[in-house]
């Protein structure tokens, strides 16, 4: 047992530190702009640069869409499949999954090709149908995280018996979902749009295929053409990513626990 | 006549729970999962079917299999699908046997619980963390001036560039998917592995096993499905990224999502027939891919419920 431990301390380090040479690596290569001496010139840069801020914001904006979209669809999908309709849930789960089978490159290409201004559907055809379109490809893309975060938190709480009881105090359908069942799974679907708003901030691919201002497409325009700032970008996205975990992390403290599942 | 029906009805009704009673309003059953189906079709299932089409027609409509032939014959499309299919099993088996390492260090290690939960938010970060500013990492790490770079040429005077090292190689680019490989895996098994009941190990020992014997007989075929499973989904995972090689090497890196991006923003090929048939290959890929998935989870959920 003795040997085990001291593998698994000789694992432990040589993981912790494949991941931190990169990571240190980064921090100290974006304080080195100005020459001679650390500075945070790299990050005064980047951050005074009107398109980080306008490219930034949008890309906030779209995972803002991107998670109420998702919440619209996903929640009353999820709730309505454990109260009336569980014959439905291994189609749900399996459609919930195919964004992580066909890549993400390939749906966007779909929709260039099905959503074109010449189609019956013309979202490519104005400013705002393209954006209307980034936000529905983003969604799609969260479709995996916020189905499984929703599902998670419905399985904690009884579904059926508090619908009952609302229904008995006189309560609608909204009034169901949107006061009874959406507090009560509030934390999971908070999960779910911390994990969609750290996939949507930098998502490259979709932005640009569909020539959007986002976040995505101007780091790779500033990592093609600079040195320092894109290690300077590198760490501040890091640093939203982490955020968005560590937010996740404290969440699942508040969360209530199941009966069945005590972990 | 009249009585007969009415007793019908009253036979076909009465089993039935009060739920079943309401069937005949049908509209508001499926009103909650509407939404949801009619975004899934438009736009999930449909772009998808409409690409997979498009790759068996001809410009006018027609169906042909020049497309889907094309994969194989045009040598730099056929060279793209295997350095894709290279990269994505060699990062996904490394990174699998990497992270399952670290998994079961950290689960089953005897190591200070600090380091588990530490390792498992990291995971979290880093199997996120995957795209442009994973490849502004390792460019700022071994990149040209990089600091691992410097390092070891000034302290070690090992010029690793010198050494054929380059990002672009397959063995390159295999390192840095690992960044996000690894840590996927490690959130994916570590449940695995908490599933291992202790009782197990009481018993096996109990019968007298030895160490060896005890992970031989008992903990890999228990782990052996989810292990796989991973593995394929690591697999699929890398097949589909383009961000991280895209900043790396712009259009001219040859693997499949590249060449596909440079298909759709019409700089290489010009020919859409051409590009749905790519799209097509990626989609059976990673398809088979996941088919394999699920069926290594099923067989897995017996023993980790």
């Amino acid at each position: 047992m003795k040997s085990g431990k001291f593998w698994a301390w000789v694992i432990f380090i040589v993981g912790a530190a494949y991941f931190f040479i990169p990571l240190m690596a980064t921090v100290e290569f974006s304080l080195r702009m100005r020459r001679g001496v650390h500075s945070f010139d790299a990050y005064r840069i980047v951050l005074g640069d009107a398109r980080f801020q306008s490219t930034f914001l949008y890309s906030v904006i779209a995972a803002v869409f991107t998670i109420i979209l998702g919440v619209l669809i996903v929640v009353p999908a999820a709730y309505w499949i454990r109260l009336r309709l569980p014959q439905l849930r291994p189609i749900v789960e399996f459609i919930t999954l195919l964004p992580l089978v066909i890549p993400a490159i390939v749906i966007v290409f779909g929709y260039i090709r099905m959503y074109g201004s010449n189609s019956p559907l013309p979202f490519l055809g104005s400013n705002m149908g393209a954006n209307a379109l980034l936000v529905i490809g983003y969604a799609t893309l969260s479709l995996p995280y916020m189905y499984r975060a929703v599902d998670t938190g419905l399985r904690t709480i009884d579904v059926r018996t508090l619908t009952e009881a609302a229904q008995i105090l006189g309560a609608g359908w909204g009034t169901i979902i949107g006061r009874v069942i959406l507090p009560n799974v509030l934390i999971a679907v908070l999960s779910g749009a911390f994990l969609t708003f750290a996939i949507v901030i930098g998502e490259f691919t979709m932005a640009s295929l569909l020539n959007r201002p986002a976040f995505g497409p101007y780091l790779q325009n500033i990592g093609a053409n600079r040195a320092y700032e894109p290690a300077a970008l590198a760490i501040i996205a890091f640093a939203i990513t982490w955020g968005c975990m560590s937010l996740i992390q404290i969440l699942s403290r508040f969360a209530p626990k199941s009966a069945n599942r005590p972990n | 006549m009249t009585d007969l029906t009415l007793s019908n009805q009253a036979l076909a009704t009465k089993p039935a729970p009060p739920n079943e009673a309401t069937a005949f309003r049908l509209p508001t059953q499926w009103i909650g999962v509407a939404p949801f189906f009619i975004f899934a079709l438009m736009f999930l299932i449909l772009p998808t079917l409409y690409l997979v089409l498009g790759a068996f027609q001809r410009g006018d409509g027609s169906f042909t299999l020049d497309n889907i032939l094309q994969l194989v014959t045009d040598p730099s499309i056929s060279a793209s699908y295997w350095v894709s299919i290279k990269i994505s099993f060699w990062s996904a088996i490394i990174g699998a046997f990497a992270g399952l390492a670290i998994a079961i260090a950290i689960v089953r290690g005897g190591l200070p619980s600090w380091t588990r939960s530490a390792t498992l938010t990291f995971s979290g970060v880093a199997s996120n963390f995957a795209g442009l500013p994973l490849a502004f990492a390792f460019l700022a790490t071994l990149g040209r001036v990089g600091i691992v770079t410097t390092l070891l040429r000034d302290v070690l005077n090992i010029n690793i560039y010198a050494m054929g090292f380059n990002f672009l190689t397959t063995s390159g680019l295999i390192a840095v998917y690992l960044f996000f490989q690894i840590p996927l895996m490690v959130v994916i098994i570590v449940p695995a592995i908490d599933g291992l009941k202790k009782e197990w190990g009481e018993a096996a020992a109990t019968l007298g096993a030895t160490q060896a014997q005890y992970w031989r007989m008992v903990v890999i075929p228990v782990i052996w499905p989810s292990f796989l499973g991973t593995v394929i989904l690591l697999f699929a995972n890398a097949f589909g990224a383009i961000a991280t090689a895209y900043a790396f090497a712009g259009p001219a890196l040859n693997i499949v999502p590249i060449k596909l991006y440079s298909q759709i923003n019409g700089d290489v090929l010009h020919n859409p027939q051409l590009g749905y048939a790519i799209a097509f290959g990626m989609i059976v890929i990673t398809g088979l891919a996941n088919v394999f998935y699920i069926w290594f989870r099923t067989r897995s959920e017996r023993w980790l419920k």
